[in-house]
């Protein structure tokens, strides 16, 4: 499974590891769905420190991780992101929707 | 423009194929001595362009992809990723950030994604033929790069 899942400080931290591109996305989106169902969490960090590549595809995965935890009124934030997805995030303007640290 | 030197890789438009052509993309560039940006810049460009063939231009069969890398004798690296599939009926509105007629693991942040990323994106497109996306990145010259 390409993440890992924890508990720090009652936040849910999901770790994705690898490559986020179309071909991983859908597994990477099906694994953070089933954590948000299943821990209905009101604080969500998605560490991205372990990822080692992400195209647009990754903007695809953020930005529904967002609307699910809009629809259950918790917050989202973006943590450990390594430089080459940054710039993607940053060409995109994604940091105007979600908090990026 | 004449090239220096060039290569053409062709494969199928599956998913796993998507990693295979930036490496070689990011192979072919080495010999330009890139920063480490620079060819994650190739990588994120080449993924974006790739992506779209697999899903866009062949939307319920596979098909066949080309990838053309030349180095030009200016030292611009140009990729060309061409593919023989439904076309896109209205490029400008296909190039438009937040567009696409893809499924909801699609972003519609592609061809910005390359814009951002390239100096240059053309996108020649004809129903029912195919697209063929060409970008150009020059590489920043380095002192003591290779030659």
């Amino acid at each position: 499974m390409p993440i890992t899942i924890d508990k720090q400080n009652g936040a849910t931290v999901i770790s994705v590891r690898g490559e986020i591109d179309h071909h991983s996305a859908r597994t990477i989106m099906e694994n953070i769905d089933n954590t948000i169902s299943s821990t209905l969490p009101m604080r969500l960090v998605l560490d991205l420190s372990s990822v080692t590549f992400m195209d647009s595809s990754g903007i695809a995965v953020l930005l529904r991780a967002l609307r699910q935890m809009d629809q259950l009124g918790g917050n989202l934030r973006v943590v450990g992101i390594p430089s080459q997805p940054r710039r993607v995030l940053d060409a995109a303007g994604i940091g105007r929707l979600i908090t990026l640290e | 423009m004449k090239a220096l030197d060039q290569t053409t890789v062709v494969f199928t438009s599956r998913s796993a194929n998507e990693g295979f052509a930036r490496a070689v993309a990011a192979c072919f560039a080495t010999q330009l001595d890139p920063t480490l940006d620079e060819i994650a810049d190739i990588k994120t460009a080449v993924s974006e362009a790739v992506t779209n063939a697999i899903v866009h231009a062949y939307p319920n069969t596979l098909g066949k992809i080309t990838m053309r890398l030349r180095l030009l004798e200016d030292l611009q690296l140009e990729i060309q990723i061409k593919d023989g599939g439904v076309g896109i009926p209205d490029v400008e509105q296909a190039r438009t950030p937040l567009f696409t007629t893809g499924n909801e693991e699609r972003s519609g942040m592609g061809f910005t994604i390359m814009e951002s990323f390239m100096d240059t994106v053309k996108v020649r497109s004809t129903v029912g033929k195919g697209t063929t996306v060409t970008m150009r990145r020059r590489i920043a010259r380095r002192v003591g790069g290779g030659q």
